[in-house]
């Protein structure tokens, strides 16, 4: 016997299944969330890449959900709470997923010299690792790389792009076999 | 005592890239034009006192200069006369009086000056000339008067060049003619190495080329496939020093301009290489090196790869740039807690803080004379470009803009080249030139965005 709420959502599956079968993509498709608040919906947007399980192990899970950027304040290379509470998460999923490698790239804003601003995104950059290593993540797996001001995020020539640009990114790449 | 003048280096104007052209041997010349029919009918007196153009801070009048129709053949000595005409007034010293504006019009390069005829247009000088080309090759002779005191300013020249040489053949009679009027070493026929800059502001592609002066001839020396910044002529102007991402991390490369071939300097992979330039011998390397985070200036000699650390300091320290003896180098460090300009010796030391003003110092450039530091300077939200003398005195400011940088010296010490970048997310750089009294702020003639200009030296 099937309660009211579950009913629909059978159906869902049903019609998800049967869309398997067609070579067209499947529409998005309500479903009722029997774990949200009652009345609360979620929309089936495709399956999740290497499947439930190994979702995080992704790199777009460490981009948009643990968060691979850290701001730094106009010509300082210290870690502000915030980064580090970004870097904290990061540290983690370093430590949970062993076959990914990090390049940290250090950045800084437009305004500065170029070399100086090389030599500056450098020391964001390895603040960044210093502060991953004694997280726990093995040293040999991070390296580091500055651009300076070569590869800004935002391209305007204001405090709200410079604000964006004074950044390290962690680029996560998984190793292949053998590596 | 006159030097020999040759052009054994250039290539076809029209070169792609990583192509270049053989070149017959060096033509030679530097030939003074006698004869009877060239004397000056007028008094020979003002010998020891020629005319000349002082430059001095204060604002000046430019010399009135007129230039003829060269005469010859007629094609070629019409754009070595445009040439010649561009140099010369571009410095901001001098007024073309224009030809149409002229009395009279020379019937041969030999004929006698006639002075008056001069005068009464107000020239002060006097640019004759004859082109000729035979096959691969042209003959320039030229004569420079004085028109104030009615005499020859100094003797004829002549120089033979291959015909796709012809600008560099106008550039050594323009040279000529600013060496003799201002009394400074000349500039003209000199390269600049540069960055080319294309696509979007957060993903620009950059190619180092070599061009004259005035932005032509321009030979590319990389591709777009990698990160190219800053390069540096040798003291001889056969090779660049630059920094390259073409393995993934900034590290330093050598180019042979001529062949058009670079090798790495240094592939360490713990370590980030840039801001190489060279000694004014070419037996050092002085660049930054960053290990862990922190930059040092090291010092590497160039046949044997051998490097050393020059600075020590948990502080940045970057740019470097030789003094023309070779002895000392200044740069720019943040040991102080903001970027600021320091001397130090060969031999290490404690190096000496030059820089005392307003704002951050950076990207300092020795002058070829020895006497001066251009640099970069941040004053608020502005940036300028400065010079000052080496021991920090004597400080002024050239320009004033959103974000000018790396300032680099023409040859003689006269003129500043540098990049001027606008704001905004459709901001691009462009190469800027300056008088170093601050007058003359001009854009070099380049349809496209560059930065990081380096200048060569005098071409032999």
């Amino acid at each position: 016997m099937m309660n009211v709420a579950a009913k629909p959502a059978l159906m869902a599956v049903l019609l998800a299944l049967a869309a398997c079968a067609r070579p067209a993509p499947p529409p998005a498709v309500p479903v009722v969330d029997p774990y949200a608040s009652i009345g609360g919906g979620a929309v089936f947007q495709g399956d999740l890449a290497g499947g439930t399980l190994g979702a995080e192990a992704t790199v777009q899970y460490f981009q948009n959900t643990v968060g691979d950027t850290v701001l730094f304040p106009a010509n300082q290379t210290t870690l502000t709470p915030e980064a580090r509470t970004v870097l904290a998460r990061q540290a983690d999923w370093l430590s949970r997923h062993g076959a990914f490698t990090a390049v940290v790239q250090g950045h800084a804003e437009e305004t500065g010299t170029r070399e100086y601003n090389l030599a500056l995104g450098a020391r964001r950059a390895s603040a960044v690792q210093e502060y991953l290593v004694a997280q726990g993540v093995a040293p040999g797996r991070i390296r580091t790389l500055s651009f300076g001001k070569e590869r800004p995020a935002a391209t305007c020539s204001d405090e709200s792009c410079y604000t964006q640009n004074r950044r390290a990114v962690t680029v996560v790449t998984e190793a292949g076999p053998g590596a | 005592m006159r030097p020999a003048f040759r052009f054994p280096t250039t290539r076809d104007n029209e070169a792609a890239m990583f192509r270049r052209s053989t070149l017959a041997p060096a033509a030679t010349i530097a030939l003074a034009l006698a004869g009877a029919a060239l004397l000056p009918a007028g008094p020979l007196l003002a010998q020891e006192a020629p005319l000349r153009i002082e430059i001095t801070d204060g604002v000046i009048e430019p010399m009135s200069i007129a230039i003829p129709e060269f005469h010859g053949d007629e094609e070629i000595a019409a754009r070595v006369r445009e040439v010649v005409a561009d140099d010369l007034t571009g410095t901001g010293l001098f007024r073309e009086i224009p030809i149409a504006s002229h009395q009279v019009q020379p019937a041969s390069f030999t004929e006698a000056v006639s002075y008056d005829d001069w005068r009464a247009v107000d020239a002060q000088a006097l640019v004759s000339a004859e082109v000729r080309q035979m096959g691969e090759n042209i003959s320039v002779r030229f004569r420079l008067f004085d028109v104030v005191s009615g005499q020859p300013q100094g003797d004829g020249m002549q120089f033979d060049a291959r015909a796709a040489d012809w600008r560099r053949a106008a550039h050594k009679i323009a040279d000529q003619v600013y060496s003799r009027l201002t009394g400074e070493k000349p500039y003209f026929d000199s390269r600049v190495a540069f960055v080319q800059e294309t696509g979007p502001k957060n993903a620009r592609i950059k190619r180092i080329g070599v061009m004259d002066y005035d932005g032509e001839n321009i030979l590319w020396m990389t591709d777009s496939s990698s990160l190219v910044l800053a390069p540096k002529f040798s003291a001889d102007g056969r090779r660049l020093l630059y920094t390259s991402y073409d393995s993934g991390f900034p590290q330093i490369r050598v180019m042979d301009i001529a062949t058009v071939t670079s090798r790495p300097l240094t592939q360490d992979t713990g370590a980030m290489a840039f801001a190489p330039t060279f000694s004014p011998d070419g037996r050092w390397v002085a660049y930054s090196r960053e290990n862990g985070g922190n930059t040092d200036i090291w010092l590497m000699d160039a046949a044997t790869g051998a490097q050393r650390p020059l600075t020590d300091a948990p502080s940045i320290e970057t740019s470097p740039s030789f003094s023309p003896d070779g002895k000392r180098i200044v740069f720019e460090s943040d040991r102080s807690g903001t970027p600021q300009l320091y001397i130090i010796g060969l031999e290490g030391g404690e190096p000496t803080r030059i820089s005392f003003g307003a704002g951050r110092y950076g990207s300092p450039a020795w002058s070829p004379k020895g006497d001066m530091i251009a640099f970069t300077s941040q004053v608020g939200e502005r940036f300028h470009i400065g010079v000052m003398r080496t021991d920090g005195s004597a400080e002024k400011t050239l320009t004033d803009s959103f974000l000018d940088e790396g300032p680099t010296w023409a040859p003689n010490g006269r003129v500043v080249m540098f990049t001027r970048v606008t704001p905004g997310g459709s901001g691009e750089p462009r190469l800027h030139s300056v008088d170093i009294t601050g007058r003359n702020m001009r854009p070099l003639d380049l349809d496209f965005a560059a930065s990081d200009p380096s200048w060569g030296p005098l071409m032999p």
